[in-house]
Protein backbone atom coordinates (compact mmCIF):
# COMPACT_ATOMS: atom_id res chain seq x y z
CA UNK A 1 0.00 0.00 0.00
CA UNK A 2 1.41 3.30 -1.11
CA UNK A 3 0.03 6.05 1.12
CA UNK A 4 1.51 8.98 -0.77
CA UNK A 5 -0.23 7.91 -3.96
CA UNK A 6 -3.46 7.16 -2.13
CA UNK A 7 -3.51 10.59 -0.47
CA UNK A 8 -2.70 12.27 -3.78
CA UNK A 9 -5.69 10.51 -5.36
CA UNK A 10 -7.90 11.72 -2.50
CA UNK A 11 -6.38 15.18 -2.88
CA UNK A 12 -7.31 15.26 -6.54
CA UNK A 13 -10.95 14.38 -5.83
CA UNK A 14 -11.13 16.93 -3.00
CA UNK A 15 -9.67 19.57 -5.31
CA UNK A 16 -12.27 18.86 -7.99
CA UNK A 17 -15.10 18.85 -5.43
CA UNK A 18 -13.90 22.16 -3.98
CA UNK A 19 -13.93 23.67 -7.44
CA UNK A 20 -17.54 22.52 -7.95
CA UNK A 21 -18.74 23.34 -4.46
CA UNK A 22 -21.74 25.48 -5.44
CA UNK A 23 -23.37 23.09 -7.95
CA UNK A 24 -22.52 20.23 -5.60
CA UNK A 25 -24.26 22.00 -2.74
CA UNK A 26 -27.37 22.82 -4.77
CA UNK A 27 -27.55 19.32 -6.17
CA UNK A 28 -27.34 17.77 -2.71
CA UNK A 29 -29.61 19.99 -0.68
CA UNK A 30 -32.07 21.79 -2.91
CA UNK A 31 -34.43 18.88 -3.49
CA UNK A 32 -34.52 17.54 0.10
CA UNK A 33 -35.00 21.04 1.49
CA UNK A 34 -37.93 21.70 -0.84
CA UNK A 35 -39.39 18.39 0.26
CA UNK A 36 -38.93 19.29 3.89
CA UNK A 37 -40.53 22.67 3.34
CA UNK A 38 -43.61 21.39 1.47
CA UNK A 39 -44.32 18.26 3.50
CA UNK A 40 -43.00 19.33 6.86
CA UNK A 41 -44.06 22.93 6.85
CA UNK A 42 -46.81 23.64 4.32
CA UNK A 43 -48.73 20.38 4.74
CA UNK A 44 -48.38 20.38 8.53
CA UNK A 45 -49.27 24.07 8.97
CA UNK A 46 -52.35 23.64 6.80
CA UNK A 47 -53.47 20.68 8.85
CA UNK A 48 -53.21 17.96 6.18
CA UNK A 49 -50.41 16.25 8.13
CA UNK A 50 -50.19 15.82 11.91
CA UNK A 51 -47.43 17.90 13.62
CA UNK A 52 -45.56 14.73 14.60
CA UNK A 53 -44.86 14.10 10.92
CA UNK A 54 -42.08 16.70 11.06
CA UNK A 55 -40.00 14.51 13.34
CA UNK A 56 -40.83 11.37 11.40
CA UNK A 57 -39.81 12.95 8.11
CA UNK A 58 -36.39 14.26 9.11
CA UNK A 59 -34.50 10.95 9.37
CA UNK A 60 -35.97 9.83 6.04
CA UNK A 61 -34.82 13.02 4.34
CA UNK A 62 -31.40 12.54 5.88
CA UNK A 63 -31.24 9.00 4.49
CA UNK A 64 -32.27 10.17 1.01
CA UNK A 65 -29.69 12.95 0.98
CA UNK A 66 -26.92 10.64 2.12
CA UNK A 67 -27.70 7.88 -0.35
CA UNK A 68 -28.20 10.27 -3.23
CA UNK A 69 -24.94 12.09 -2.43
CA UNK A 70 -22.88 8.94 -2.00
CA UNK A 71 -24.17 7.28 -5.16
CA UNK A 72 -23.81 10.47 -7.15
CA UNK A 73 -20.31 11.25 -5.82
CA UNK A 74 -18.93 7.87 -6.84
CA UNK A 75 -21.05 6.70 -9.77
CA UNK A 76 -21.25 9.84 -11.88
CA UNK A 77 -17.49 10.59 -12.10
CA UNK A 78 -16.78 6.89 -12.73
CA UNK A 79 -19.31 6.63 -15.54
CA UNK A 80 -17.83 9.73 -17.15
CA UNK A 81 -14.19 8.84 -16.63
CA UNK A 82 -14.52 5.34 -18.05
CA UNK A 83 -16.11 6.65 -21.22
CA UNK A 84 -14.49 7.51 -24.52
CA UNK A 85 -12.22 10.15 -22.99
CA UNK A 86 -10.76 7.67 -20.47
CA UNK A 87 -9.99 10.44 -18.04
CA UNK A 88 -9.29 7.87 -15.35
CA UNK A 89 -6.35 6.41 -17.27
CA UNK A 90 -3.69 8.57 -15.64
CA UNK A 91 -4.82 7.43 -12.20
CA UNK A 92 -4.95 3.79 -13.28
CA UNK A 93 -1.28 4.20 -14.22
CA UNK A 94 -0.39 5.63 -10.79
CA UNK A 95 1.98 3.35 -8.85
CA UNK A 96 -0.64 1.66 -6.70
CA UNK A 97 -2.84 -1.40 -7.12
CA UNK A 98 -5.86 -0.27 -9.15
CA UNK A 99 -8.30 -1.55 -6.52
CA UNK A 100 -7.07 1.21 -4.21
CA UNK A 101 -8.31 3.77 -6.70
CA UNK A 102 -11.80 2.29 -6.32
CA UNK A 103 -11.43 2.27 -2.54
CA UNK A 104 -10.30 5.88 -2.63
CA UNK A 105 -13.48 6.75 -4.55
CA UNK A 106 -15.54 4.91 -1.92
CA UNK A 107 -13.84 6.71 0.96
CA UNK A 108 -14.31 10.08 -0.71
CA UNK A 109 -17.96 9.31 -1.47
CA UNK A 110 -18.49 8.17 2.12
CA UNK A 111 -17.07 11.42 3.45
CA UNK A 112 -19.37 13.43 1.19
CA UNK A 113 -22.38 11.37 2.22
CA UNK A 114 -21.61 11.83 5.93
CA UNK A 115 -21.26 15.59 5.45
CA UNK A 116 -24.51 15.71 3.47
CA UNK A 117 -26.32 13.78 6.22
CA UNK A 118 -24.95 15.95 9.00
CA UNK A 119 -25.80 19.18 7.18
CA UNK A 120 -29.38 18.05 6.54
CA UNK A 121 -30.14 17.80 10.28
CA UNK A 122 -29.62 21.48 11.24
CA UNK A 123 -30.94 22.72 7.87
CA UNK A 124 -34.15 20.73 8.17
CA UNK A 125 -34.44 21.59 11.83
CA UNK A 126 -34.27 25.30 10.97
CA UNK A 127 -36.90 24.91 8.27
CA UNK A 128 -39.25 22.86 10.42
CA UNK A 129 -39.01 24.42 13.85
CA UNK A 130 -40.74 24.49 16.13
CA UNK A 131 -41.95 21.01 16.83
CA UNK A 132 -39.09 18.70 15.80
CA UNK A 133 -38.56 16.21 18.58
CA UNK A 134 -35.02 14.90 17.99
CA UNK A 135 -33.98 12.50 20.73
CA UNK A 136 -30.37 11.45 20.29
CA UNK A 137 -30.12 8.97 23.11
CA UNK A 138 -27.17 6.95 21.81
CA UNK A 139 -24.68 9.04 19.84
CA UNK A 140 -22.50 5.99 19.23
CA UNK A 141 -25.34 4.04 17.61
CA UNK A 142 -26.21 7.10 15.55
CA UNK A 143 -22.57 7.46 14.41
CA UNK A 144 -22.41 3.77 13.46
CA UNK A 145 -25.67 3.90 11.51
CA UNK A 146 -24.61 7.13 9.75
CA UNK A 147 -21.26 5.65 8.75
CA UNK A 148 -22.78 2.40 7.49
CA UNK A 149 -25.43 4.31 5.50
CA UNK A 150 -22.73 6.50 3.93
CA UNK A 151 -20.62 3.43 3.10
CA UNK A 152 -23.57 1.62 1.58
CA UNK A 153 -24.31 4.61 -0.63
CA UNK A 154 -20.73 5.00 -1.87
CA UNK A 155 -20.18 1.26 -2.34
CA UNK A 156 -23.50 1.13 -4.17
CA UNK A 157 -22.28 4.06 -6.26
CA UNK A 158 -19.14 2.09 -7.14
CA UNK A 159 -21.14 -0.97 -8.19
CA UNK A 160 -23.62 1.13 -10.18
CA UNK A 161 -21.00 3.39 -11.70
CA UNK A 162 -19.07 0.41 -13.04
CA UNK A 163 -22.20 -1.31 -14.37
CA UNK A 164 -24.08 1.52 -16.05
CA UNK A 165 -23.16 3.06 -19.39
CA UNK A 166 -23.36 6.80 -19.91
CA UNK A 167 -26.39 6.42 -22.13
CA UNK A 168 -28.27 4.67 -19.31
CA UNK A 169 -27.80 7.25 -16.57
CA UNK A 170 -31.42 8.41 -16.87
CA UNK A 171 -32.55 4.82 -16.58
CA UNK A 172 -30.39 4.33 -13.51
CA UNK A 173 -32.26 7.15 -11.78
CA UNK A 174 -35.75 6.15 -12.84
CA UNK A 175 -35.31 2.38 -12.48
CA UNK A 176 -33.02 2.11 -9.47
CA UNK A 177 -32.86 5.24 -7.35
CA UNK A 178 -36.46 6.49 -7.57
CA UNK A 179 -38.13 3.15 -6.61
CA UNK A 180 -35.50 2.76 -3.91
CA UNK A 181 -36.48 6.11 -2.43
CA UNK A 182 -40.25 5.57 -2.62
CA UNK A 183 -40.09 2.04 -1.25
CA UNK A 184 -37.30 2.92 1.17
CA UNK A 185 -39.47 3.89 4.16
CA UNK A 186 -38.14 7.41 3.85
CA UNK A 187 -41.46 9.30 4.07
CA UNK A 188 -43.14 6.78 6.36
CA UNK A 189 -41.98 4.19 8.91
CA UNK A 190 -41.70 0.56 7.91
CA UNK A 191 -44.53 -0.32 10.32
CA UNK A 192 -46.85 1.86 8.21
CA UNK A 193 -46.68 -0.84 5.55
CA UNK A 194 -48.50 -3.22 7.93
CA UNK A 195 -51.60 -2.94 5.78
CA UNK A 196 -49.66 -4.26 2.78
CA UNK A 197 -48.10 -7.41 4.23
CA UNK A 198 -46.55 -8.61 0.97
CA UNK A 199 -45.09 -5.23 0.12
CA UNK A 200 -43.81 -4.96 3.68
CA UNK A 201 -41.76 -8.15 3.18
CA UNK A 202 -40.64 -7.26 -0.34
CA UNK A 203 -39.23 -3.85 0.59
CA UNK A 204 -36.83 -5.57 2.97
CA UNK A 205 -34.53 -6.20 0.02
CA UNK A 206 -34.16 -2.43 -0.30
CA UNK A 207 -31.12 -1.27 1.69
CA UNK A 208 -32.58 2.23 2.00
CA UNK A 209 -35.26 0.76 4.32
CA UNK A 210 -32.55 -0.03 6.86
CA UNK A 211 -30.94 3.36 6.38
CA UNK A 212 -34.20 5.24 7.07
CA UNK A 213 -35.22 2.95 9.90
CA UNK A 214 -31.76 3.05 11.47
CA UNK A 215 -31.66 6.84 11.46
CA UNK A 216 -35.23 6.92 12.75
CA UNK A 217 -34.29 4.50 15.54
CA UNK A 218 -31.33 6.62 16.63
CA UNK A 219 -32.70 10.15 16.04
CA UNK A 220 -36.43 9.84 16.82
CA UNK A 221 -36.76 6.54 18.74
CA UNK A 222 -40.21 7.58 19.95
CA UNK A 223 -41.58 6.35 16.58
CA UNK A 224 -41.87 2.66 15.71
CA UNK A 225 -38.74 1.41 13.94
CA UNK A 226 -36.81 -1.74 13.06
CA UNK A 227 -34.35 -2.77 15.78
CA UNK A 228 -31.10 -0.80 15.51
CA UNK A 229 -29.04 -3.96 15.92
CA UNK A 230 -30.77 -5.59 12.98
CA UNK A 231 -30.21 -2.42 10.98
CA UNK A 232 -26.49 -2.41 11.78
CA UNK A 233 -26.05 -6.05 10.79
CA UNK A 234 -27.99 -5.77 7.53
CA UNK A 235 -26.31 -2.51 6.53
CA UNK A 236 -22.88 -4.03 7.18
CA UNK A 237 -23.88 -6.94 4.95
CA UNK A 238 -25.03 -4.60 2.15
CA UNK A 239 -21.83 -2.54 2.50
CA UNK A 240 -19.62 -5.59 2.06
CA UNK A 241 -21.69 -7.00 -0.78
CA UNK A 242 -21.70 -3.74 -2.77
CA UNK A 243 -17.99 -3.25 -2.10
CA UNK A 244 -17.20 -6.75 -3.33
CA UNK A 245 -19.35 -6.41 -6.46
CA UNK A 246 -18.11 -2.87 -7.08
CA UNK A 247 -14.43 -3.81 -6.86
CA UNK A 248 -14.94 -6.78 -9.14
CA UNK A 249 -16.70 -4.68 -11.74
CA UNK A 250 -14.17 -1.90 -11.39
CA UNK A 251 -11.28 -4.25 -12.13
CA UNK A 252 -13.13 -5.74 -15.08
CA UNK A 253 -13.78 -2.29 -16.47
CA UNK A 254 -10.30 -0.96 -15.83
CA UNK A 255 -8.30 -3.75 -17.48
CA UNK A 256 -9.20 -5.24 -20.82
CA UNK B 1 18.65 2.15 -13.39
CA UNK B 2 18.33 1.40 -17.08
CA UNK B 3 15.40 -0.72 -18.13
CA UNK B 4 14.63 -2.49 -21.37
CA UNK B 5 11.50 -4.18 -22.64
CA UNK B 6 10.99 -7.84 -23.44
CA UNK B 7 8.03 -9.88 -24.55
CA UNK B 8 7.81 -13.58 -25.19
CA UNK B 9 5.06 -15.18 -27.25
CA UNK B 10 2.57 -12.52 -26.32
CA UNK B 11 -1.00 -13.38 -27.25
CA UNK B 12 -4.16 -11.40 -26.81
CA UNK B 13 -7.60 -12.46 -27.92
CA UNK B 14 -10.43 -10.02 -27.30
CA UNK B 15 -13.85 -11.50 -26.74
CA UNK B 16 -15.62 -8.15 -26.94
CA UNK B 17 -14.93 -4.86 -28.65
CA UNK B 18 -11.24 -4.00 -28.46
CA UNK B 19 -10.69 -1.75 -25.52
CA UNK B 20 -10.39 1.95 -25.23
CA UNK B 21 -7.57 1.16 -22.82
CA UNK B 22 -5.52 -0.12 -25.70
CA UNK B 23 -6.14 3.14 -27.44
CA UNK B 24 -8.89 1.56 -29.47
CA UNK B 25 -6.45 0.52 -32.17
CA UNK B 26 -9.17 -1.11 -34.18
CA UNK B 27 -11.28 0.98 -36.43
CA UNK B 28 -14.56 -0.78 -35.85
CA UNK B 29 -16.92 -1.37 -32.97
CA UNK B 30 -17.91 -4.97 -32.45
CA UNK B 31 -21.07 -5.26 -30.40
CA UNK B 32 -21.04 -7.43 -27.34
CA UNK B 33 -22.86 -10.70 -27.81
CA UNK B 34 -25.87 -11.04 -25.56
CA UNK B 35 -26.68 -14.31 -23.87
CA UNK B 36 -24.86 -17.60 -24.08
CA UNK B 37 -26.28 -18.93 -27.32
CA UNK B 38 -24.38 -16.62 -29.57
CA UNK B 39 -20.63 -17.22 -29.35
CA UNK B 40 -18.68 -14.09 -28.52
CA UNK B 41 -16.71 -12.70 -31.41
CA UNK B 42 -13.04 -13.49 -31.02
CA UNK B 43 -10.55 -10.97 -32.25
CA UNK B 44 -6.93 -12.04 -32.24
CA UNK B 45 -4.95 -8.86 -31.62
CA UNK B 46 -1.59 -10.40 -30.73
CA UNK B 47 -0.52 -13.74 -32.10
CA UNK B 48 2.73 -14.75 -30.44
CA UNK B 49 4.63 -11.49 -30.46
CA UNK B 50 8.22 -11.65 -29.20
CA UNK B 51 10.31 -8.51 -28.96
CA UNK B 52 13.39 -7.33 -27.16
CA UNK B 53 14.15 -3.67 -26.75
CA UNK B 54 17.54 -2.79 -25.29
CA UNK B 55 17.81 -0.24 -22.49
CA UNK B 56 18.38 3.23 -23.90
CA UNK B 57 17.04 2.38 -27.33
CA UNK B 58 14.39 4.17 -29.38
CA UNK B 59 12.39 1.31 -30.77
CA UNK B 60 9.55 1.64 -33.24
CA UNK B 61 6.53 -0.56 -33.83
CA UNK B 62 5.42 0.06 -37.38
CA UNK B 63 2.22 -1.30 -38.80
CA UNK B 64 -1.16 -0.39 -40.22
CA UNK B 65 -4.29 0.23 -38.14
CA UNK B 66 -5.36 -2.89 -36.30
CA UNK B 67 -1.93 -4.55 -36.51
CA UNK B 68 -1.73 -4.92 -32.72
CA UNK B 69 0.50 -1.95 -31.90
CA UNK B 70 -1.78 -0.39 -29.30
CA UNK B 71 -2.53 -3.76 -27.74
CA UNK B 72 1.21 -4.38 -27.39
CA UNK B 73 1.57 -1.04 -25.63
CA UNK B 74 -1.53 -1.87 -23.54
CA UNK B 75 -0.03 -5.16 -22.35
CA UNK B 76 3.36 -3.61 -21.63
CA UNK B 77 1.77 -0.83 -19.58
CA UNK B 78 -0.44 -3.11 -17.40
CA UNK B 79 -3.61 -1.93 -19.10
CA UNK B 80 -4.40 -5.05 -21.11
CA UNK B 81 -4.32 -8.54 -19.64
CA UNK B 82 -2.45 -10.85 -22.00
CA UNK B 83 -4.19 -14.08 -23.00
CA UNK B 84 -0.83 -15.83 -23.17
CA UNK B 85 2.91 -15.21 -23.04
CA UNK B 86 4.93 -12.89 -20.84
CA UNK B 87 6.21 -9.35 -20.82
CA UNK B 88 8.91 -7.63 -18.77
CA UNK B 89 9.95 -4.06 -18.14
CA UNK B 90 13.51 -4.23 -16.83
CA UNK B 91 13.52 -7.12 -14.37
CA UNK B 92 9.83 -6.91 -13.59
CA UNK B 93 7.13 -9.15 -14.96
CA UNK B 94 4.49 -6.70 -16.17
CA UNK B 95 1.43 -8.66 -15.06
CA UNK B 96 2.81 -9.99 -11.76
CA UNK B 97 4.55 -6.81 -10.57
CA UNK B 98 2.29 -4.08 -11.81
CA UNK B 99 3.12 -1.42 -9.25
CA UNK B 100 6.89 -1.78 -9.77
CA UNK B 101 6.35 -1.61 -13.52
CA UNK B 102 4.11 1.45 -13.29
CA UNK B 103 6.89 3.27 -11.45
CA UNK B 104 9.24 2.67 -14.38
CA UNK B 105 6.98 3.66 -17.24
CA UNK B 106 5.44 6.79 -18.71
CA UNK B 107 2.61 6.32 -21.19
CA UNK B 108 1.17 8.49 -23.91
CA UNK B 109 -1.88 6.83 -25.33
CA UNK B 110 -3.19 7.24 -28.82
CA UNK B 111 -6.15 9.30 -27.73
CA UNK B 112 -5.61 12.17 -25.32
CA UNK B 113 -7.01 11.08 -21.97
CA UNK B 114 -6.42 14.18 -19.91
CA UNK B 115 -8.27 14.89 -16.69
CA UNK B 116 -10.86 17.38 -17.94
CA UNK B 117 -11.69 18.70 -14.49
CA UNK B 118 -8.18 20.11 -14.00
CA UNK B 119 -6.05 22.86 -15.52
CA UNK B 120 -2.94 22.03 -17.54
CA UNK B 121 -0.62 22.79 -14.64
CA UNK B 122 -2.76 20.85 -12.16
CA UNK B 123 -2.65 17.83 -14.45
CA UNK B 124 1.14 17.82 -14.23
CA UNK B 125 1.20 18.57 -10.51
CA UNK B 126 -1.27 15.84 -9.58
CA UNK B 127 0.51 13.36 -11.84
CA UNK B 128 3.72 14.15 -9.95
CA UNK B 129 1.86 13.74 -6.66
CA UNK B 130 0.61 10.27 -7.65
CA UNK B 131 4.28 9.32 -8.02
CA UNK B 132 5.15 10.73 -4.60
CA UNK B 133 7.32 13.58 -5.90
CA UNK B 134 7.60 16.33 -3.28
CA UNK B 135 5.78 19.55 -3.96
CA UNK B 136 8.76 21.82 -4.66
CA UNK B 137 10.29 19.44 -7.24
CA UNK B 138 6.84 18.91 -8.70
CA UNK B 139 6.29 22.62 -9.25
CA UNK B 140 9.73 23.06 -10.82
CA UNK B 141 9.30 20.15 -13.20
CA UNK B 142 5.81 21.21 -14.22
CA UNK B 143 7.09 24.70 -14.99
CA UNK B 144 9.96 23.32 -17.06
CA UNK B 145 7.76 20.93 -19.03
CA UNK B 146 5.08 23.55 -19.70
CA UNK B 147 7.80 25.77 -21.06
CA UNK B 148 9.41 23.00 -23.12
CA UNK B 149 6.08 22.06 -24.70
CA UNK B 150 5.13 25.70 -25.21
CA UNK B 151 2.08 25.56 -22.95
CA UNK B 152 3.07 28.11 -20.32
CA UNK B 153 0.55 30.73 -21.44
CA UNK B 154 -2.30 28.22 -21.21
CA UNK B 155 -1.10 26.59 -17.97
CA UNK B 156 -3.91 27.90 -15.79
CA UNK B 157 -6.72 27.02 -18.18
CA UNK B 158 -8.95 23.97 -18.06
CA UNK B 159 -7.86 21.51 -20.73
CA UNK B 160 -11.41 20.98 -21.98
CA UNK B 161 -10.95 23.88 -24.37
CA UNK B 162 -7.55 22.80 -25.68
CA UNK B 163 -6.96 21.93 -29.32
CA UNK B 164 -6.02 18.36 -30.23
CA UNK B 165 -2.38 19.29 -30.67
CA UNK B 166 -2.20 21.01 -27.31
CA UNK B 167 -3.80 18.03 -25.58
CA UNK B 168 -1.27 15.76 -27.24
CA UNK B 169 1.64 17.93 -26.11
CA UNK B 170 0.30 18.03 -22.57
CA UNK B 171 -0.17 14.23 -22.57
CA UNK B 172 3.49 13.82 -23.48
CA UNK B 173 4.59 16.35 -20.87
CA UNK B 174 2.53 14.47 -18.29
CA UNK B 175 4.13 11.15 -19.19
CA UNK B 176 7.58 12.72 -18.66
CA UNK B 177 6.62 14.36 -15.38
CA UNK B 178 7.88 11.53 -13.15
CA UNK B 179 10.99 11.02 -15.29
CA UNK B 180 10.19 7.40 -16.26
CA UNK B 181 12.90 4.99 -17.42
CA UNK B 182 10.75 3.69 -20.23
CA UNK B 183 8.49 5.94 -22.26
CA UNK B 184 5.67 4.55 -24.39
CA UNK B 185 4.36 6.78 -27.15
CA UNK B 186 1.38 5.42 -29.05
CA UNK B 187 1.16 7.36 -32.31
CA UNK B 188 2.72 10.44 -30.72
CA UNK B 189 2.60 12.75 -33.69
CA UNK B 190 -0.89 11.92 -34.94
CA UNK B 191 -2.75 15.18 -35.35
CA UNK B 192 0.28 17.41 -34.81
CA UNK B 193 1.23 20.12 -37.27
CA UNK B 194 4.67 19.72 -38.95
CA UNK B 195 6.31 22.28 -36.71
CA UNK B 196 5.10 20.67 -33.50
CA UNK B 197 6.07 17.28 -34.86
CA UNK B 198 9.64 18.47 -35.25
CA UNK B 199 9.58 19.86 -31.72
CA UNK B 200 8.31 16.52 -30.48
CA UNK B 201 11.03 14.62 -32.34
CA UNK B 202 13.64 16.87 -30.80
CA UNK B 203 12.21 16.29 -27.32
CA UNK B 204 12.09 12.52 -27.86
CA UNK B 205 15.73 12.44 -28.98
CA UNK B 206 16.76 14.60 -26.06
CA UNK B 207 14.91 12.38 -23.60
CA UNK B 208 16.56 9.32 -25.11
CA UNK B 209 20.00 10.89 -24.75
CA UNK B 210 19.56 10.83 -20.99
CA UNK B 211 19.59 7.02 -21.25
CA UNK B 212 15.84 6.43 -21.36
CA UNK B 213 14.24 3.67 -23.37
CA UNK B 214 11.52 4.76 -25.76
CA UNK B 215 9.00 2.59 -27.54
CA UNK B 216 6.86 4.36 -30.08
CA UNK B 217 4.23 3.12 -32.45
CA UNK B 218 3.57 4.78 -35.74
CA UNK B 219 2.35 4.19 -39.21
CA UNK B 220 4.35 7.12 -40.42
CA UNK B 221 7.50 5.85 -42.15
CA UNK B 222 9.20 9.18 -42.04
CA UNK B 223 8.83 9.28 -38.28
CA UNK B 224 10.05 5.72 -37.81
CA UNK B 225 13.00 6.47 -40.05
CA UNK B 226 13.87 9.73 -38.35
CA UNK B 227 13.67 8.54 -34.75
CA UNK B 228 14.07 4.81 -34.32
CA UNK B 229 17.30 2.92 -33.93
CA UNK B 230 15.48 -0.32 -34.57
CA UNK B 231 12.06 -1.17 -35.88
CA UNK B 232 9.69 -4.06 -35.78
CA UNK B 233 7.10 -4.25 -38.48
CA UNK B 234 4.00 -5.93 -37.17
CA UNK B 235 0.88 -7.06 -38.91
CA UNK B 236 -1.99 -9.24 -37.64
CA UNK B 237 -0.33 -9.35 -34.21
CA UNK B 238 2.87 -10.92 -35.49
CA UNK B 239 6.35 -9.57 -35.88
CA UNK B 240 7.14 -9.79 -39.59
CA UNK B 241 10.45 -7.96 -39.81
CA UNK B 242 12.99 -6.56 -37.36
CA UNK B 243 16.12 -4.45 -37.77
CA UNK B 244 17.50 -0.95 -38.18
CA UNK B 245 15.62 1.20 -40.69
CA UNK B 246 18.57 0.90 -43.09
CA UNK B 247 18.80 -2.90 -42.73
CA UNK B 248 15.12 -3.28 -43.26
CA UNK B 249 15.14 -1.11 -46.31
CA UNK B 250 18.13 -2.96 -47.74
CA UNK B 251 16.26 -6.23 -47.33
CA UNK B 252 13.88 -5.28 -50.13
CA UNK B 253 15.18 -6.58 -53.48
CA UNK B 254 15.56 -3.83 -56.02
CA UNK B 255 14.65 -1.30 -53.44
CA UNK B 256 16.23 1.64 -55.31
CA UNK B 257 14.43 3.59 -57.96
CA UNK B 258 16.41 5.74 -60.44
CA UNK B 259 14.34 8.10 -62.56
CA UNK B 260 16.25 9.21 -65.64
CA UNK B 261 15.61 11.88 -68.27
CA UNK B 262 17.45 11.85 -71.58
CA UNK B 263 17.51 14.13 -74.66
CA UNK B 264 16.21 11.20 -76.70
CA UNK B 265 16.86 7.56 -75.75
CA UNK B 266 16.98 4.58 -78.04
CA UNK B 267 15.86 0.96 -77.58
CA UNK B 268 19.52 -0.13 -77.77
CA UNK B 269 20.45 2.13 -74.87
CA UNK B 270 17.63 0.74 -72.72
CA UNK B 271 18.81 -2.77 -73.58
CA UNK B 272 22.31 -1.94 -72.43
CA UNK B 273 21.04 -0.36 -69.22
CA UNK B 274 19.20 -3.60 -68.50
CA UNK B 275 22.54 -5.39 -68.68
CA UNK B 276 24.17 -3.37 -65.87
CA UNK B 277 24.91 -5.26 -62.66
CA UNK B 278 22.14 -4.91 -60.07
CA UNK B 279 19.49 -3.60 -62.45
CA UNK B 280 16.21 -5.46 -62.06
CA UNK B 281 13.98 -3.70 -64.49
CA UNK B 282 14.12 -0.84 -66.99
CA UNK B 283 10.91 0.82 -67.97
CA UNK B 284 10.47 3.56 -70.54
CA UNK B 285 8.10 6.23 -69.29
CA UNK B 286 6.51 9.22 -70.95
CA UNK B 287 5.52 9.43 -74.61
CA UNK B 288 8.42 11.21 -76.24
CA UNK B 289 11.26 8.71 -75.67
CA UNK B 290 13.07 10.83 -73.15
CA UNK B 291 12.35 9.25 -69.74
CA UNK B 292 13.04 5.89 -68.11
CA UNK B 293 12.72 4.33 -64.63
CA UNK B 294 15.31 1.86 -63.44
CA UNK B 295 14.58 -0.45 -60.53
CA UNK B 296 17.87 -1.65 -59.05
CA UNK B 297 19.64 -3.09 -56.01
CA UNK B 298 21.94 -0.10 -55.76
CA UNK B 299 21.55 3.61 -56.24
CA UNK B 300 24.38 6.18 -56.55
CA UNK B 301 27.02 3.76 -57.82
CA UNK B 302 24.96 3.12 -60.95
CA UNK B 303 24.95 6.76 -62.02
CA UNK B 304 28.47 6.86 -63.52
CA UNK B 305 27.85 3.62 -65.44
CA UNK B 306 24.59 4.98 -66.82
CA UNK B 307 26.35 8.21 -67.82
CA UNK B 308 29.09 6.20 -69.59
CA UNK B 309 26.58 4.13 -71.56
CA UNK B 310 24.69 7.27 -72.55
CA UNK B 311 27.92 8.93 -73.71
CA UNK B 312 28.87 5.86 -75.78
CA UNK B 313 25.41 5.88 -77.41
CA UNK B 314 25.68 9.65 -77.97
CA UNK B 315 22.52 10.29 -75.94
CA UNK B 316 22.40 13.28 -73.63
CA UNK B 317 21.65 12.45 -69.98
CA UNK B 318 19.70 15.45 -68.59
CA UNK B 319 18.53 14.40 -65.13
CA UNK B 320 18.90 11.59 -62.57
CA UNK B 321 16.78 11.21 -59.46
CA UNK B 322 17.48 8.45 -56.93
CA UNK B 323 14.79 7.24 -54.50
CA UNK B 324 16.22 5.30 -51.60
CA UNK B 325 14.45 2.15 -50.46
CA UNK B 326 11.57 3.22 -48.26
CA UNK B 327 9.70 1.55 -45.43
CA UNK B 328 6.62 1.89 -47.56
CA UNK B 329 8.28 -0.38 -50.15
CA UNK B 330 9.35 -2.67 -47.36
CA UNK B 331 5.90 -2.99 -45.89
CA UNK B 332 4.50 -3.63 -49.32
CA UNK B 333 7.14 -6.26 -49.88
CA UNK B 334 6.41 -8.11 -46.61
CA UNK B 335 2.65 -7.88 -46.46
CA UNK B 336 1.53 -7.23 -50.00
CA UNK B 337 -0.39 -4.27 -48.57
CA UNK B 338 0.37 -0.61 -48.45
CA UNK B 339 0.73 0.98 -45.01
CA UNK B 340 -2.05 3.36 -45.86
CA UNK B 341 -4.57 0.66 -46.73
Amino acid sequence: MNWKTFLALLGRDAHVARRNIVPLFLQTFLQPMMFVFIFGRVMVSSGYMPPAYKSLLLPGIMAISMVFTGVWAVAMPLIGEFQFTREIEDRLLAPINISWLAIEKVIFGTMQAVIAGLVVIPAAWLLLRPGVGLNLSSPLAFACVTLLVALFSSCGGLALGCSVEQTHIGLMFSMVLTPMIFFGCTYYPWSALGHFPILQKVVLINPLVYASEGLRGTLVPQFPHISVWAVLIVLAFFDLMFLFVGLKRFRAKAVS
Amino acid sequence: MLAGIKTRDLRKVYTSAPPLAAGGGFGFGATRAKGKKQPKPQIVALDGLSLEVAPGEIFGLLGPNGAGKSTTVGVLTTRVRPTGGQAWIGEHDVWAEQVAVKRLIGVVQQRPNLDFTLTAREILLFHGAYFGIDSRVRAERAEKLLDRFKLTDRAEQMVRGFSGGMMQRLSIARAMMHDPQVLFLDEPSAGLDPQTRLLLWEIIREYNQSGKTILLTTHNMEEADALCRRLAIIDHGRNIALGTPAELKASVPGGYLLRLRFGQHTPELLQRLQGLAGVREVRATGNDNNSADIYADRGGSLVSEIANLAAVAAVELCDVHISEPSLENLFLHHTGRSLRD
